[in-house]
């Protein structure tokens, strides 16, 4: 299985999102979380976009306040993830218009349905904008 | 900015933003939780829209890391809401806040299934989401067919069908039966012409986990996958929605390719072709450029196809451009090119023949040891460590001893054991490694595990012509100021040992050299102290003639310690004073240590078990090793010598322990040390602390010392030993003992070993009974997994206590147990289930430790179980077509090996192939023309062979049917190894007469290699 989980933390180390594709519990995930961002913020931008943490690969981004973790297994390829969280981000910024940390965090169902169409069982199942937001759109319709 | 569409959620999660602190935040959320709570109470007056609101509040704390212990049953509730936005906040609360063992989501069943196989396609989306993250087996079973209906369905469209294809992929990793091959290969091909780049995607991954299992099953969707690369490089029929940075789909380029890894080779000429055409252009054609999603993409599509020509192992040119991009990249500037070149060259030097060409590269990837990046610099330490030979072991390692002293404490420990192992497999000369070893305790003290002074100890003891130079440079590390501990260890043991051959250098008189050991004791810790005293004691034997000042020194230290509380140091303090009194008899006591056994490094065997994942240990993985440990697990760091380390809780019981276990009960019962009089030698046993982190090398090192010329594990061999006991073994011992005491008071029912050996060819059956219990195994064995399940099966109307189960493993499997109770009922029968799973081809057998009460009868017994080599084929015709090229090509050892077998148990041909085909060896008929002669196949799994083709071919004489002409073959020297042996003992097998369950003569095996003796699940097979 190829992705673990998908983390947006920001810089004072608050999670904005969080996607596990493996069960643990919120213990692990605390500390889980605390570790990686404590070591991704340590890191400057000359540095490599890849992290090994515990048996994860970490592949991260930064975008302003806010990190883009994905654990990974070594079975990953690590260029492919970090493009496709330049996807993730595109597309919501296609749904927002310049996505912030603040959309993230108030639209936390929104995001998480984008994700959430990308996503499923830890392999990527969307790659196109269009297809990816149509059923938020449809959504936003009925209500 | 626009608000959440729900207005008290959005209040809330302001509210929360803007809590002062991490007090007022809790305060805030454990306000809104007891909220919540009351809410939901007075259910009835929640709208629908209230409950999603409340819900994705739980969800939004449970986010922020505070634990949410109720309202799963509303969020599980919402599911079946009939609008679709309630139930889309049910099904995603649901799966976020709950995993697949949980109880409600079993009441969710029904629902869900309805939702799959409704009409209403954007709830067909949602049920699948929700079961491919966290459908467990149950679902598995309920709801397969329908999942897969829909995937191959032509009337649903794309947006259910890709869902449906990642679900199937959940549930077939929960029940590998849901997806059954034979037809389901065919649509898979089908599925792999799909237009619907989403659907293709995910179906994509989906054949990658099918394939990576078995290949076998899918060569037909082989060319597809090939044709979806095509149509990728070629953009054609690629909608822009899917081209990313003018890249077509660049993950589903990267998926295709990785599919592409799993099969073994591409035979079809036209389809090599096409690959190789699709995978020299990208090779050519990815230049750097600006974009950087641009770069990245097109870089994340080369790194794979690099991957898969290093797979396919294509024609030197083409490797020869792969080795020279993957240089060019680890000189680039940007980081992540870097890291990864660096990474895939060390995946690179898998392929033989590249190596040399890797190595020009040596001093740029020493830069890398030294970049400002962690993750850079552990990828270069990889990379060195797997490039190192003896050519370049000097420059690499002094590199890596350069480095420790600045490199990051994370590193460290690492770094050390991976100078020490390369120091030991590539020294160029003896003292070079003593003199590496001892930079690196000197220089990262903390971080050199107790191993690698012990391998240094064990090389100096063995090589004479070393000793006179260790000791030097011992001596003259004492010399240093401050000292690490180990040092002092190291040193102390070196010169206990070898100081005599320096005598005449300055500085080195025996007393010079005690007291600059004695100098250090007040700055050691306990576990030292002993190492000193030994040391003490034998400086005084070698000092010749006595000095009678330095004698008196050294005994006074003794008497000092002969009330130390320390068991230990109390033990040897009295012991050497007592020796030391003897004058003589000291001599041959004290003398000299017997060379070590030669073995395989424990360090080498470290470095291998933890190759899989060299960053730290994971967490989680640990804690379920220490779960299931209470069924127990043992690892496979069992020591060659014979006494495996105590496992954490305790159980694992060896028989050959059992002496110093008595010593040691008795050690602490009575406290008092044992010094055991035999025919008037005084004999020595020290007994390890149970703190010891190794027992094996301490065992060695630190255990009896020479006892007229004994090895370390002689007591037990000694018959003089009992007696020498006996006297003062009281109760109290035999209560830690009583194993050996009082078993084999039961005589088995029936012959074990053939039980056993009948168990070998088939699935299920009787592994051991006795007028107490019976044992019985079920098997299914499926590619290099194995599921056993033991039924321990109580014949009486009392029931039986103290059950114990324990599995010793042999290193190249890997078992786990499940939980085996204590007590088995009356009459009844309790199933243990046994996982196995095959790491690599070998003949090494698992032993079942088993041992229970039945009123005051203890009875234990050691089973072999039948999870041998054969359990890990599955038959394959070969046509003649595919069998001549292969056996061609596989030619001479070590992959093909040829054997006159004599001394075989006479049997017609008939019967022989009948052997072969239960053996799980399928015989070809007509293959051989010689009609006296038999051919078979098989395929061999393990995690390290993956699928693995064997053949075998037998020439009989029918004039002399105990002698035949053995040749087998395959890709693997090991496993062709392996299997030739196994055949062999198939062939002359000779059942052992039936005895019971007291020690038999240790050749149950006879053709089994001297150095299986070593293999503690050998041994005990050989109790048997």
């Amino acid at each position: 299985m190829g992705i673990r989980f998908v983390l947006m933390v920001n810089k004072q180390g608050q999670t904005r999102l969080a996607q596990y594709y493996e069960y643990l519990n919120l213990e692990e995930r605390r500390a889980l979380e605390g570790e990686i961002v404590r070591k991704c913020l340590a890191r400057n931008e000359h540095q490599c976009s890849f992290v090994e943490h515990r048996n994860y690969k970490v592949v991260y981004r930064r975008y302003a306040s806010l990190f883009f973790l994905v654990g990974v297994d070594n079975e990953e390829n690590e260029l492919a993830i970090l493009e496709f969280i330049h996807l993730l981000v595109e597309t919501m910024d296609r749904h927002f218009g310049n996505v912030c940390e603040l959309d993230i965090m108030f639209h936390l169902e929104k995001a998480h349905f984008m994700l959430e169409e990308m996503v499923m069982n830890g392999c990527i199942v969307e790659t196109s904008k269009s297809s990816i937001l149509s059923p938020i759109q449809l959504m936003e319709k009925a209500s | 900015m626009a608000l959440s569409g729900m207005r008290g959620l959005s209040v809330f999660i302001s509210d929360v933003r803007n809590c002062q602190n991490k007090e007022l935040e809790r305060l805030r959320v454990d306000k809104e939780l007891g909220n919540i709570r009351t809410r939901f109470k007075n259910e009835k007056g929640l709208t629908p829209y209230e409950k999603k609101k409340y819900v994705w509040k739980m969800l939004y704390i449970y986010m922020l890391g505070y634990d949410v212990d109720f309202g799963h049953m509303e969020a599980v509730s919402l599911i079946s809401a009939p609008k679709y936005p309630e139930k889309q906040v049910g099904y995603i609360v649901t799966s976020s806040l709950l995993n697949e063992n949980h109880d409600f989501l079993r009441l969710a069943i029904n629902t869900v299934r309805n939702d799959i196989i409704g009409r209403n396609e954007t709830f067909q989306c949602l049920a699948l989401t929700l079961v491919g993250n966290i459908g467990g087996r149950e679902f598995a079973e309920s709801l397969a067919p329908d999942v897969q209906k829909l995937l191959i369905s032509s009337s649903c469209r794309p947006l259910v069908r890709k869902k449906a294809a990642l679900c199937l992929l959940r549930l077939y990793r929960k029940n590998p039966d849901v997806v059954n091959v034979d037809g389901w290969s065919d649509r898979m091909a089908q599925l792999l012409d799909e237009r619907d780049m989403g659907v293709l995607t995910s179906s994509m991954s989906l054949f990658v986990a099918l394939v990576s299992n078995n290949h076998e099953a899918y060569w037909s969707c082989l060319p597809k996958c090939v044709k979806v690369l095509e149509r990728l490089a070629r953009n054609q029929d690629v909608p822009q929605e899917y081209t990313y940075y003018g890249i077509p789909s660049p993950w589903l380029q990267v998926k295709t390719m990785r599919a592409l890894q799993y099969f073994p080779t591409v035979e079809d000429p036209n389809t090599r072709r096409s690959l190789f055409e699709v995978l020299q252009r990208v090779l050519m054609g990815t230049d750097v450029v600006k974009n950087v999603n641009k770069n990245n993409a097109s870089h994340a599509v080369l790194f794979e196809a690099l991957a898969l020509v290093m797979h396919l192992d294509a024609e030197k040119e083409m490797m020869s451009q792969c080795v020279a991009l993957l240089g060019k990249f680890i000189a680039v500037r940007e980081p992540n090119i870097r890291y990864l070149g660096l990474e895939n060259m060390t995946r690179m030097l898998m392929v033989a023949d590249v190596q040399d060409i890797i190595k020009r590269h040596q001093a740029q990837i020493i830069t890398s040891l030294k970049d400002p990046d962690i993750s850079i610099r552990r990828r270069a330490l990889d990379l060195l460590y797997g490039m190192c030979d003896v050519s370049n072991a000097k420059d690499i390692v002094e590199e890596l001893l350069q480095y420790l002293s600045t490199a990051d404490f994370a590193m460290r420990e690492e770094l050390s054991l991976k100078a020490a192992i390369l120091a030991e497999k590539f020294a160029p000369d003896l003292s070079w490694y003593v003199d590496v070893i001892l930079q690196l305790i000197d220089k990262a003290g903390d971080f050199v595990s107790d191993d690698i002074w012990f391998r240094v100890v064990q090389f100096v003891t063995n090589n004479e012509d070393l000793q006179p130079y260790a000791a030097m440079k011992a001596r003259e590390y004492l010399d240093k100021p401050a000292i690490h501990e180990t040092m002092v260890k190291v040193s102390a043991y070196i010169l206990g040992e070898y100081s005599h051959l320096l005598a005449r250098r300055p500085g080195c008189s025996p007393k010079e050299i005690f007291s600059i050991i004695h100098e250090k004791l007040p700055t050691v810790s306990t576990s030292t102290i002993p190492i000193l005293l030994s040391t003490y004691a034998k400086i005084l034997m070698h000092t010749q003639p006595p000095d009678q000042d330095l004698q008196s020194q050294i005994w006074t230290i003794f008497s000092k310690y002969e009330s130390c509380i320390d068991a230990e140091i109390q033990q040897r303090a009295v012991e050497y004073h007592a020796l030391s009194m003897k004058g003589a008899a000291l001599m041959d006591i004290l003398a000299e240590m017997p060379k070590f056994p030669e073995r395989q490094s424990s360090l080498i065997k470290k470095a291998e078990d933890s190759e899989a994942d060299t960053a730290e240990q994971s967490a989680i993985k640990l804690r379920a090793q220490q779960q299931s440990s209470n069924a127990l697990v043992v690892t496979d760091q069992r020591p060659a010598n014979g006494t495996p380390p105590v496992s954490q809780l305790g159980l694992v019981k060896v028989p050959i322990m059992s002496n110093e276990k008595i010593i040691h009960g008795q050690d602490q019962s009575t406290g008092e040390q044992v010094v055991a009089h035999t025919n008037g030698a005084l004999t020595i046993m020290d007994p390890q602390p149970p703190s010891t982190p190794s027992p094996d090398l301490l065992g060695d090192l630190l255990g009896p010392l020479a006892i007229e010329g004994n090895t370390g594990i002689a007591p037990q061999s000694d018959p003089n030993m009992g007696s020498g006991f006996e006297g003062g073994t009281n109760a109290d011992a035999l209560a830690i003992a009583p194993v050996e005491e009082q078993t084999n008071t039961v005589q088995p029912i029936g012959n074990i070993a053939e039980r056993f050996q009948a168990l070998c060819l088939k699935d299920s059956g009787v592994l051991y009974e006795d007028p107490y219990i019976q044992i019985g195994i079920k098997a299914e064995w499926r590619v290099h997994h194995g599921q056993l399940v033991l039924f321990l099966g109580n014949k009486n109307i009392a029931p039986l206590n103290s059950v114990q189960a324990l599995i010793l493993p042999p290193s190249h499997l890997k078992m786990e147990l499940s939980l085996v109770p204590e007590t088995i009922p009356p009459r009844a029968q309790v199933q243990c289930p046994l996982e196995v799973i095959n790491l690599q081809p070998s003949r090494d057998v698992a032993v079942l430790d088993f041992s229970y009460k039945f009123g005051t009868h203890m009875v234990n017994v050691k089973l072999r179980l039948p999870a041998v080599l054969n359990k890990f084929f599955q038959p394959i015709t070969v046509t003649a077509e595919e069998f001549f090229p292969q056996w061609r090509s596989l030619s001479g050892p070590p992959l093909k090996l040829q054997e006159v077998v004599r001394g075989v148990r006479p049997m017609l041909l008939a019967e022989m192939v009948a052997l072969f085909n239960s053996l799980r060896l399928m015989v070809c008929p007509g293959l051989d023309p010689n009609a006296n002669n038999l051919v078979a196949s098989t395929t061999f799994y393990s995690e390290s062979t993956r699928a693995m083709l064997c053949l075998i071919r037998i020439e009989t004489d029918p004039a002399d049917r105990t002698q035949l002409r053995m040749t087998v073959a395959s890709g693997d020297p090991t496993l062709t190894y392996e299997l030739k042996e196994f055949i062999k003992e198939q062939l002359v097998y000779i059942p052992v007469p039936s005895r019971s369950a007291a020690p038999m003569p240790p050749q149950v095996r006879p053709t089994s290699p001297p150095n299986a003796v070593l293999d503690p699940g050998a041994l005990l097979a050989g109790l048997l």
